[in-house]
């Protein structure tokens, strides 16, 4: 601070309220106004966002409809709310795909489920984690191929007992150094088909909305 | 007046420069080095808002009262952030989904409200931004430089990825400098962001030292040759 001599009216309690409350005003306003000249843009790239996950796991030639608009909610196994999100095709449901959490090592790691309307699974995809970087990581499609060898496995063709890594004598395989990432992730996809198998019907029914 | 804005800029980018001098602002500097780009973004994001506060502190200086000085500084600086990241969100989205973590973050870094207290609230507007983009490009430096070392040790490539920063026409940056690397895991972990941090510090004190040697040697040569 200056060494100017201050008026005294500063020193009084009401000024320095007064002071505290206009700043806190002033940033209150400029946050409203912040937030709303970027909350629709911020909502649109979100949507982009999802969008491009979402294709990840539903090919563009399984859908004809706007995966975001024919979006159902149902009570997932857990008791929260979860977000189905459906292809259609020619007013026929082929696919679903939601999102879930795998127990990593560090944390939850978020997957992308997706699965065909008979219950093959489309494909898996990580969309966020804190593994360890160069060992748990390589759950990434980037780092490895590893999370495609989820590619059209289903309940059929991989039995409840298999779903488990080679360590644990199951089928898939484990990386060097890190087992608890890809046990995890094993498992919450194979959580995910068994949800599917129980809620198939009720997934499956088509809203006045979908037509 | 010019010489003022010399000492500014000699103070931020080396002489007091918040990391290497002060070791301030180790909390994203050691979280956001993996990579020399991440310390990129993150430096210019916090240069960003170093430049908006030390505006906004120094043309509020003459109305803010001593006892009350420090939560308005926060109120300012919390703001500001929040906007930059509102923003960036909005229409820098690909670079936020690199940084959008560390946005944040930049709130708790002290270096901000250390130069809004020591530095903005007692100059003018002008001066206060100089020293805010200096203080800010000197906290640069040491991310870029940290994330280097961390980067070519940790994953054997440089400024990966710096193409998602600053546009395609920058994808020229990108190398990788060791071929078929299997990496060095321990650079990448906080603990060898710890460790460089140390060796740095080290190199910059050596460096510093060696200078102050040559220029001593050489004000006794001059005022040899005086005497002379």
């Amino acid at each position: 601070m200056t060494t100017v001599a201050k008026p005294l009216y500063r020193k009084r309690v009401g000024y320095q309220a007064a002071l505290l409350g206009g700043f806190a005003t002033l940033a209150a306003a400029l946050l409203i106004v912040g937030n709303d000249s970027t909350h629709e843009a911020i909502a649109e790239r979100q949507a982009e966002d999802l969008l491009a996950s979402l294709a990840q796991v539903i090919p563009d030639k399984l859908h004809d409809n706007d995966l975001l608009a024919n979006a159902i909610r149902v009570d997932g196994s857990d008791g929260r709310p979860l977000t189905i999100y459906r292809a259609m095709k020619d007013q026929h449901i082929t696919g679903f795909a939601w999102r879930t959490a795998a127990q990593g090592y560090a944390g939850a790691i978020d997957l992308l489920l997706g699965i065909d309307a008979s219950g093959q699974l489309l494909g898996v995809r990580v969309l966020a984690h804190a593994e360890t970087p160069g060992l748990g990581d390589k759950i990434e499609v980037e780092k490895s191929t590893w999370i495609t060898g989820f590619n059209g496995r289903s309940l059929r063709n991989t039995p409840d007992t298999e779903w488990h890594v080679k360590k644990d004598g199951g089928r898939f395989d484990q990386f060097s150094g890190a087992t608890i990432t890809p046990r995890g992730v094993v498992k919450a996809v194979h959580e995910g088909l068994v949800f599917f198998r129980a809620h198939r019907d009720e997934l499956a029914v088509m809203n006045e909305a979908d037509s | 007046m010019s010489n003022d804005y010399k000492a500014i800029v000699r103070d931020g980018l080396w002489d007091s420069n918040i990391v290497f001098s002060q070791s301030l602002a180790l909390c994203p500097l050691l979280a956001v080095t993996g990579t020399a780009t991440n310390g990129l973004g993150m430096g210019l994001a916090t240069t960003l808002v170093l430049v908006l506060s030390g505006l906004v502190v120094a043309l509020f200086r003459d109305i803010t009262s001593p006892e009350v000085r420090i939560p308005v500084f926060v109120l300012i600086i919390a703001t500001i952030v929040t906007l930059v990241d509102m923003s960036m969100n909005a229409w820098l989205h690909d670079l936020h989904k690199v940084l959008g973590l560390f946005i944040p973050l930049i709130v708790t870094n002290c270096a901000i409200l250390g130069r809004a207290e020591s530095f903005a609230s007692k100059n003018s507007p002008l001066p206060a931004m100089t020293d805010g983009l200096m203080t800010g490009l000197g906290f640069t430096l040491a991310l870029v430089v940290l994330g280097a070392c961390r980067e070519v040790l940790g994953s054997g490539t440089l400024f990966a990825n710096a193409a998602l920063l600053l546009g395609n026409s920058f994808s020229f940056m990108e190398l990788v400098l060791i071929p078929d690397y299997r990496g060095f895991l321990l650079a990448i972990l906080p603990p060898g962001g710890f460790l460089m941090l140390g060796f740095l510090l080290a190199g910059k004190r050596l460096l510093d030292r060696q200078l102050a040697i040559r220029q001593q040697a050489a004000q006794q040569a001059g005022a040899a040759a005086g005497t002379a």
